[in-house]
């Protein structure tokens, strides 16, 4: 017991509450080995460019002279800050992400208890309801500028004469929610369902006994058992959504004062080529995102991806 | 749009051509792999041509035979940029950016010259390629290329725009904007086609309209030194004729919408009378609705003040040598050979490119298939250039945002707060919408 080489765990020596034997100190050590290569990937290609993006942002930086580049502290934020463009491409974003999130939430709901209850072709049910998840979001947004665009689109043809929608500031709004609630609605179904799946049928049948209405049924069983999963739904799906770009940039490219945060940040950086200016939006972007998550994980206590689910 | 039957039939034969062109270059291949191992010079240089992308096949024609004009000492290889021009400056600067070895010869926007220049990514033009490049070319395209008295490309092709419209409703072409307007009210009045068709979209083509104005009206966006803004009460004419358009029932309702190609089907549909857009407007018609053509006619852009002609904002092409390429002596060779006598007419034969050189104007074989070739070149004697600034990107967009859509311009305030944002844009300051 005296050597070196004890191998094996001693029962009889007590152990404070954080020392590990020697074989469990090795399978973590081949657990860091383990992780390493994933965490170095992650490092390089998540932390290095977030990081750069900061220290970018800090600068006054033109690509077009990077010999002038200078540190200038705060005052990029400072000028975002204070930027009209600023505050109207968030109000834009927000008002995207919420509405969207809000229809597609019920939309979701709906198609999910459809695909969950479909007695036959469940499986041709669930194929058609994902088919726009599986279009590319240009090419969906691409059809759908055509399609409202008029004389060539099918859909502005159905309005009244001279109707331009995406012309017009609010109902461009609404095109561009339309065609992000078209696009990922499924993905929301999807998510729901797997929440529908871990409603215990028993469960519903003995509220049926008591004499529960299928409302009751669902607003006082089926949804308080689903919250994690709607919880982690909506996360999901609004931080997708704020990060909207693909078919704001299709749709309108921003004019008549439809520009997301991210058309903005993207207007900035490879536009105007203000590198500095460009990241301070990205980097307020993921603040902004990283408050999201913060909120829904902590204030309404949604279980974080990869945690297990089990607050039900 | 402009792949009429003539453009195909051009295609087909010329494809044949590459099929002997690739026979033809097998035994140089084969003597290059003979070769292999030796000096890694063997062979002609490969210049690399970013120029946009052209469906009528006249600018690979131009690097075919630049290269082989070259007698072996080059080839051109033309690279197909994006079509919408912020796409196409996008590729460029981001290679420049990056010291990219392979840009050779650059198609610049006529706008982008002193962005480039002051960037120190385009070449000066010094000498005898300066005097080459100088020799027979119209002076507003040249000016869109230099900066800071030195010359930093060589004009590919020029364009500008007409005021195109129906004979059939319009018999004598309007020479003010007022009158257009006028004429535009009696017809609808008349329940006929009345629309102006004219570039009202959020984008280049709207700061291009009011440069057009600005101008026309006898003033400027930026001071002659280009440090400052101008404006001023011109800018108020300018900016009062567009929210007039626009509120009259000559706007088309898509007015907030449209870029060229909107107006040219417009146009088509035969719900205009009037068109303000470029010459590709023209073969196009031709094409698409023979009826129409027949009364589809042109006349100069519509002026502000009468008796005063209109001087219209020029657009095109210019070629500079990239600052990082290792071919510079045949890079500067082969750009005066792409825009060289045969190759812009046949630039402008196929692809509806004005040329750059005035002599061309007085072939008839341009005047032939291209019977507004007088008009062209008048309009391109009297243009005007977009705001010379390596900030213009931004200047235009300050103006493009500002005055869209322009049913809600308020001349005076508009132009008030356009000042301001244009100070800042020459700056650098602060954020862009």
């Amino acid at each position: 017991m005296t050597g070196p080489d004890r191998a094996a765990p001693d029962p009889a020596t007590p152990k404070g509450p954080n020392a590990l034997s020697v074989g469990a100190r090795q399978e973590r050590n081949l657990g860091f080995m383990l992780c390493a290569p994933a965490v170095i990937v992650m490092a390089a290609v998540t932390a290095y460019p977030i990081g750069y993006a900061v220290y970018l942002s800090l600068q006054r930086y033109d690509l077009r002279f990077p010999q002038l580049a200078h540190w200038v502290g705060l005052s990029n934020y400072g000028a975002v800050l204070t930027s009209p463009f600023w505050w109207d491409a968030l109000w834009v974003t927000v008002v995207i992400t919420v509405v969207s999130v809000a229809i597609e939430l019920v939309l979701g709901m709906l198609l999910a208890l459809v695909m969950h209850r479909a007695l036959f072709g469940r499986g041709v049910v669930r194929t058609a309801i994902l088919i726009p998840y599986g279009i590319v979001t240009v090419v969906a947004a691409f059809s759908w500028q055509y399609a409202w665009t008029p004389g060539t689109g099918y859909l502005a043809a159905l309005l009244p004469a001279g109707s331009a929608p995406l012309t017009d500031h609010w109902q461009a709004i609404g095109l561009i929610i339309l065609a992000e609630v078209w696009k990922t609605t499924p993905f929301m179904a999807l998510l729901l369902l797997a929440g529908l799946a871990l409603v215990p049928e028993e469960t519903v049948r003995a509220a049926m006994v008591d004499g529960a209405t299928a409302w009751q049924r669902l607003v006082l069983v089926i949804l308080p058992l689903m919250k994690p999963a709607i919880l982690v739904a909506l996360l999901f799906r609004t931080l997708d959504a704020f990060r909207i770009f693909d078919n704001i940039y299709v749709l309108t490219s921003g004019s008549n004062n439809t520009a997301s945060v991210s058309i903005l940040g993207y207007d900035n950086l490879f536009t105007a080529l203000n590198l500095g200016i460009g990241s301070a939006i990205s980097v307020l972007i993921f603040v902004c995102v990283a408050l999201i998550a913060f909120v829904f994980i902590k204030l309404f206590g949604t279980a974080a991806p990869g945690s297990e689910m089990e607050r039900r | 749009m402009r792949g009429d039957a003539d453009g195909r039939a051009h295609r087909r034969r010329h494809s044949g051509a590459r099929r002997l062109h690739a026979l033809a270059a097998l035994p140089l291949l084969a003597s290059v792999l003979a070769g292999c191992g030796g000096t890694a010079s063997a062979g002609p240089a490969v210049l690399n041509w970013y120029q946009f992308p052209d469906d009528s096949g006249a600018l690979q024609q131009a690097a075919d035979s630049c290269g082989k004009a070259s007698g072996g000492r080059y080839v051109i290889h033309y690279n197909k940029l994006p079509r919408t021009a912020d796409g196409q400056r996008q590729q460029l600067v981001r290679r420049l950016a990056a010291h990219d070895s392979s840009m050779d010869i650059l198609g610049l926007d006529v706008t982008w010259a002193p962005e480039f220049a002051e960037a120190g990514w385009a070449r000066e033009w010094t000498g005898a390629t300066k005097e080459q490049a100088t020799e027979d070319t119209l002076p507003v395209p040249l000016q869109t290329t230099t900066w800071k008295g030195k010359l930093y490309g060589v004009p590919y092709n020029a364009n500008t725009q007409l005021l195109w419209y129906r004979d059939d409703l319009v018999p004598t072409p309007p020479k003010t904007w007022a009158e257009m307007l006028a004429q535009a009210e009696a017809l609808a009045k008349a329940g006929k086609p009345h629309f102006v068709e004219i570039q009202g979209a959020q984008y280049e083509g709207l700061t291009v309209w009011f440069n057009t104005l600005i101008t026309s009206a006898g003033g400027a966006v930026l001071t002659p030194d280009a440090t400052a803004p101008s404006l001023g009460p011109p800018g108020v004419t300018a900016a009062g004729i567009m929210h007039d358009l626009a509120t009259s029932a000559a706007a088309d309702p898509s007015l907030p919408n449209q870029m060229e190609d909107q107006n040219r089907l417009a146009m088509e549909s035969g719900t205009a009378a009037f068109e303000i857009n470029y010459p590709f407007v023209y073969p196009s018609m031709k094409a698409d609705q023979p009826e129409l053509f027949k009364h589809f006619k042109w006349a100069p852009y519509p002026g502000v003040e009468p008796g005063k002609p209109a001087s219209v904002t020029i657009g095109g092409i210019d070629l500079a040598i990239g600052a990082y390429t290792r071919h510079a002596d045949l890079a500067y060779e082969a750009a005066l050979c792409l825009r060289n006598s045969d190759n812009q007419k046949v630039a402008a034969l196929k692809g509806g490119l004005p040329p750059t050189l005035r002599s061309l104007y007085s072939d008839p074989a341009l005047g032939a298939s291209y019977p507004f070739a007088a008009e062209i070149l008048a309009s391109l004697e009297a243009a005007s250039v977009r705001p010379q600034t390596p900030a213009y990107q931004n200047v235009s967009i300050a103006i493009s945002h500002t005055l869209s859509p322009p049913a809600s311009i308020r001349p005076r305030s508009s132009i008030a707060g356009l000042r301001s944002q244009i100070s800042d844009a020459l700056s650098s300051k602060g954020l862009i919408p």
